[in-house]
């Protein structure tokens, strides 16, 4: 369809609004984040770097920030194994209940975030389990599996059955198939996977709310930060940071994949 | 003169105890109700530690906004190495929640105010503490070392902490003298500019007001309402739901609407006041206890039946019934200390804050003028069976609030 | 491609073998070890906090220990379905969701339409990161970065004051929650869109031109049932995440703003009653379980 010159010029000025909607409260983060008043009113009276060394110096968010990234390493690990074993399990074979069990992947990221918290909550609870990193990591990998094993499947489903039977024609058992023929082909997409993951677990505070008990991780923390209302510029700093760390990986994932897997996924 | 009138509130205290424990055995029992003892607390034979240990390095707390101030926190921390972790809660259906399955092994100490110590004691969450190795606990008012929310057949099971009442807090701007009456925060004139506790026992606060506005409901105690009572208090407070501009849960969040002038008057604890007046604009706010009286909050410092560092939780008892601690902390919070040497260090740290404060003699009679919160339960003082028991409350508030 | 390749065939591990010819001789082996752990996982885990959550739902509570009593009981469902408050949470809920969903399309639409038919290739690809980044920004920074943007003193009033017009009174209120959710659900609602909109074929749009429609009938009737699938597909999203979320009502949600996820989250982190939170959360289930299956008879699931 040819669209007529205002046509045209009506939908740059739209998307270019869309751009400016999506992305200037992000930009006033960073902004705030160098605010030298410590009341968050806008126009900003100033620009300094104080607030930085300040929220490095702070005991609790170094605390959480070290939380978050071992409850991130280990989730995405046991996530990284699991979900690629369900996609190659689930690629490979045709069996009874196929679609039931890829249908269950998919639940965790389709229900709402609370009803997976509230239920892993009183799961634990139920069983005398206290609340721990470990249950927090519980929480994680359960939906971290989905990131991978989506992931995973999708390239599955796009490298050729036929490269696979040529190697083991050439004599290759399982192993080195495995090893040098699919490992390779799929490498890419479990590193996006597990990048992904990271950045879902790294963010992630609806499920966490639920399962974490004293412990904070760094969403918890900003959570209780915001509404505290009292260390509002270290909250600037921490969220410009958080921003930074899940968006890296997530650029890097989609370079990976050609941006289909990012795409796919809700983020929490 | 304090003996009897402190010896009135222990007969109201007492009795609350009693109906209490009546309820809960009603309530828990089985069959063998008849001619059995009352129940005792689940944690009662749990004998205290006798000495305290070193440190564990780290102390979880479930605490009210302010409790914990940097300015007396920090010392504590630097003296004893242990570092705290603090969970502030809105209300003390958040602090009974957070406590349940002997605070999980997640919490150590929880500062629970009269409506929450009974829920968690007969809960067995909390178990008994050894007041000995408080050594400040010998200069506690006569009232406060076994006071009937703690103290159980007289196995104590905290540290009484401090007590004050809820005020009026206002803008001085939209309110040139102190409101006499409880009613500007029922008046439609303020509509939208008003802000109350986001807790059920708000409905307290509710019958309070119409203790004095309509005597001819009859109410005596705003805890122990029959259902008249209550739909009428009820009626009142979703009358009140349109001129609310948000139910405030932490008192940071009460802080930020009058700092923002989101609204004009509400309820609030003396804390938001003294926070209010610290900013450059501080004359804009002040507070006040209108002529139909207030509610109020005793609070004990209670030990979780799973604390997983008891040692450094004795120290933090320790250090905050400190006359010096409990001077600082009745100043910065805005209440009344239970140590009766806190007296002389208020009026050091803020010359005449002792009296204001009613931290001296005049105590016992300011301290019967307040309607401190207690758990609503099902029997009524005299004894009757017809008043709304707490879980009402919970569910009229979700349908007050809309 | 990884395929080795030496003059001579490999020699086989001493191990494999055996375990080779294992697999051979029952080739449902392997996909069952593979399964077994991450079945095992969500079926142990997962499922069985899903069942016990609906289990609890049929419980309640000692009101003054606020325990769980193990009676079966359908007190919590009659509290729901008879008390008007429940009622109004959840119209309102589903009502906010609704609007953002529509807001969100609205938004998208045009967006979509300049990505998929307009844009150059290079532009697509950038276009498409830009809006991918955002959804990947972390959800309280988000939400945050509203509540600064809308309180008393934040950008939008300074914006509406410095044009003489009077502030804006919404830091606390539904209409804020309606910003919020459309502004963190909008590239849900893009990328399904604009993935419908990018396979449709230019011939058909080309014989609509040639039977003599003109832009806006073409628009109407070729493009929009086309695209309505893609819409579907983000509905989904912004519909189910409308409906559990209870941060932002807690944040900057006013005096008649409860949703079903805050009240869901007060029972458990306040009341304690996880029972009757239980009983609630089966609402959005239901209204997601009927809304899957007309997006599924819509054709959404295709367009995810």
């Amino acid at each position: 369809m040819v669209e007529g010159i205002g046509a045209r010029i009506l939908l740059r000025v739209w998307v270019a609004l869309i751009l400016v909607f999506l992305f200037l409260p992000l930009l006033l983060i960073f902004f705030y984040a160098f605010n030298t008043s410590n009341v968050e009113s806008w126009p900003i009276p100033g620009l300094t770097l104080k607030w930085f060394s300040a929220t490095w110096n702070d005991d609790n968010v170094r605390t959480a920030l070290g939380l978050s990234l071992q409850v991130g390493l280990v989730a995405t690990v046991i996530a990284l194994v699991l979900g690629s074993c369900a996609a190659f399990a689930i690629h490979r074979t045709d069996f009874f209940g196929r679609e039931v069990v890829s249908l269950m992947f998919i639940l965790p990221l389709a229900l709402p975030g609370i009803i997976t918290g509230i239920a892993l909550n009183a799961f634990f609870s139920f069983n005398n389990i206290q609340l721990s990193i470990w249950t927090i990591v519980v929480g994680h990998t359960t939906f971290c599996i989905v990131v991978v094993y989506n992931n995973v499947i999708a390239r599955l489903r796009r490298t050729q059955g036929s490269l696979v039977e040529a190697a083991m024609d050439l004599g290759a058992n399982g192993f080195q198939v495995f090893r040098d023929i699919t490992l390779p082909l799929i490498s890419t997409s479990v590193v996006a996977g597990a990048m992904l993951a990271f950045a879902l677990s790294f963010d992630e505070v609806i499920v966490t709310t639920f399962t974490a008990g004293a412990q904070s991780t760094l969403p918890i923390w900003i959570f209780g930060q915001i509404r505290h209302g009292v260390l509002l510029p270290e909250v600037n700093v921490v969220v410009s940071f958080v921003i930074l760390v899940t968006v890296i990986p997530v650029l890097f994932a989609a370079r990976l994949t050609g941006g289909g897997g990012a795409a796919r996924v809700a983020a929490r | 003169m304090r003996a009897t009138e402190s010896s009135t509130s222990l007969l109201r205290w007492a009795c609350l105890a009693a109906a209490a424990v009546v309820t809960v055995t009603a309530c828990g029992s089985s069959s063998t109700a008849t001619g059995s003892t009352i129940a005792p607390p689940p944690t009662a034979t749990m004998k205290p530690q006798a000495s305290i240990g070193a440190g564990e390095g780290q102390l979880n707390l479930i605490l009210w906004d302010g409790y914990a101030d940097k300015s007396w926190a920090d010392p504590f921390t630097a003296a004893t190495g242990c570092k705290l972790n603090l969970h502030p809660a809105g209300s003390s259906d958040e602090m009974v929640s957070l406590m349940k399955d002997g605070g999980g092994g997640q919490w150590d100490m929880v500062s629970a105010s009269g409506d929450a110590d009974l829920r968690l004691i007969y809960s067995g969450d909390v178990k008994p503490m050894n007041t000995d190795l408080i050594p400040d606990y010998q200069n506690f008012q006569a009232y406060f070392k076994s006071p009937p929310y703690n103290t159980i057949s007289g196995v104590h099971y905290g540290i009484s902490l401090q007590w004050g009442p809820n005020t009026l807090l206002y803008n001085t701007k939209k309110f040139t003298t102190a409101p006499t009456s409880w009613s500007v925060i029922y008046d439609k004139a303020y509509q939208g500019l008003v802000t109350v506790p986001d807790n059920p026992i708000q409905i307290a606060d509710g019958a309070l007001y119409l203790m004095k506005t309509k005597p001819s409901l009859g109410i005596t105690d705003p805890y122990e309402l029959t259902r008249p009572q209550f739909d009428a208090t009820v009626a009142l407070l979703k009358s009140q739901q349109p001129l609310i501009k948000h139910y405030w849960s932490l008192a940071a969040d009460e802080i930020t609407l009058f700092q923002n002038q989101d609204v004009v008057v509400g309820a609030a604890w003396p804390y938001q006041t003294i926070q209010l007046k610290g900013l450059p604009n501080g004359s804009d706010f002040a507070d006040t206890i209108p002529q139909e009286g207030a509610t109020g909050w005793a609070d004990t410092w209670m030990l979780a039946t799973k604390a997983a560092h008891p040692n450094c939780a004795y120290m933090w008892a320790k250090w905050v019934s400190t006359a010096q601690v409990q001077a600082e902390q009745a100043l910065s919070f805005g209440e009344t200390p239970v140590n009766s040497k806190a007296c002389a260090q208020m009026d050091a740290l803020q010359s005449g804050s002792c009296k204001q404060y009613h931290a001296d003699e005049t105590g016992a009679a300011y301290f019967n003028t307040i309607k401190f919160w207690k758990t609503p339960l099902a029997t009524c003082d005299d004894g009757s069976n017809s008043c709304i028991p707490y879980a009402d409350w919970v569910s009229a508030w979700t349908t007050i609030k809309g | 491609m990884a395929v080795k390749t030496t003059g001579r065939l490999p020699s086989k591990g001493a191990g494999a073998a055996p375990l080779q010819g294992l697999f051979w001789r029952h080739p449902w082996l392997r996909p069952l070890l593979l399964l077994a752990p991450p079945v095992g996982w969500f079926v142990l885990i997962y499922f069985a906090a899903l069942v016990l959550l609906l289990v609890t739902a049929f419980w309640t509570i000692d009101p003054f220990t606020t325990q769980i009593v193990q009676s079966w009981s359908l007190d919590n469902f009659t509290t729901i379905v008879s008390d008007s408050t429940y009622g109004t949470i959840i119209g309102r809920t589903v009502l906010l969701a609704a609007l953002v969903t529509i807001t969100d399309a609205v938004l998208a639409f045009p967006f979509a339409y300049y990505m998929a038919r307009v844009a150059s290739r290079r532009w697509q690809t950038a276009l498409f990161a830009a809006v991918l980044l955002p959804l990947w920004a972390s959800y309280l920074a988000r939400l945050y970065a509203w509540i600064l943007i809308l309180n008393h003193s934040g950008l939008l009033n300074w914006s509406l004051q410095s044009i003489g017009l009077p502030p804006a009174n919404i830091g606390y209120s539904n209409v804020a929650m309606w910003l919020v959710f459309s502004y963190i659900w909008l590239p849900f609602m893009i990328i399904p869109v604009y993935a419908a909109l990018e396979r449709m074929p230019e011939s058909l749009l080309e014989a609509a031109a040639d039977l003599g429609a003109r832009r806006w009938r073409t628009l109407r009737d070729v493009v929009l049932p086309l695209v309505l699938p893609g819409v579907i597909a983000g509905s989904i999203f912004t519909f189910s995440l409308t409906l559990g979320d209870y941060i932002t009502p807690i944040l900057i949600g006013g005096a008649s703003s409860n949703l079903i996820g805050n009240v869901v989250y007060a029972n458990i982190g306040i009341a304690n009653n996880v029972p009757f939170a239980a009983a609630l959360t089966m609402v959005p289930i239901a209204v997601m379980a009927i809304y899957l299956t007309i997006a599924q008879r819509l054709g959404a699931f295709e367009a995810l």
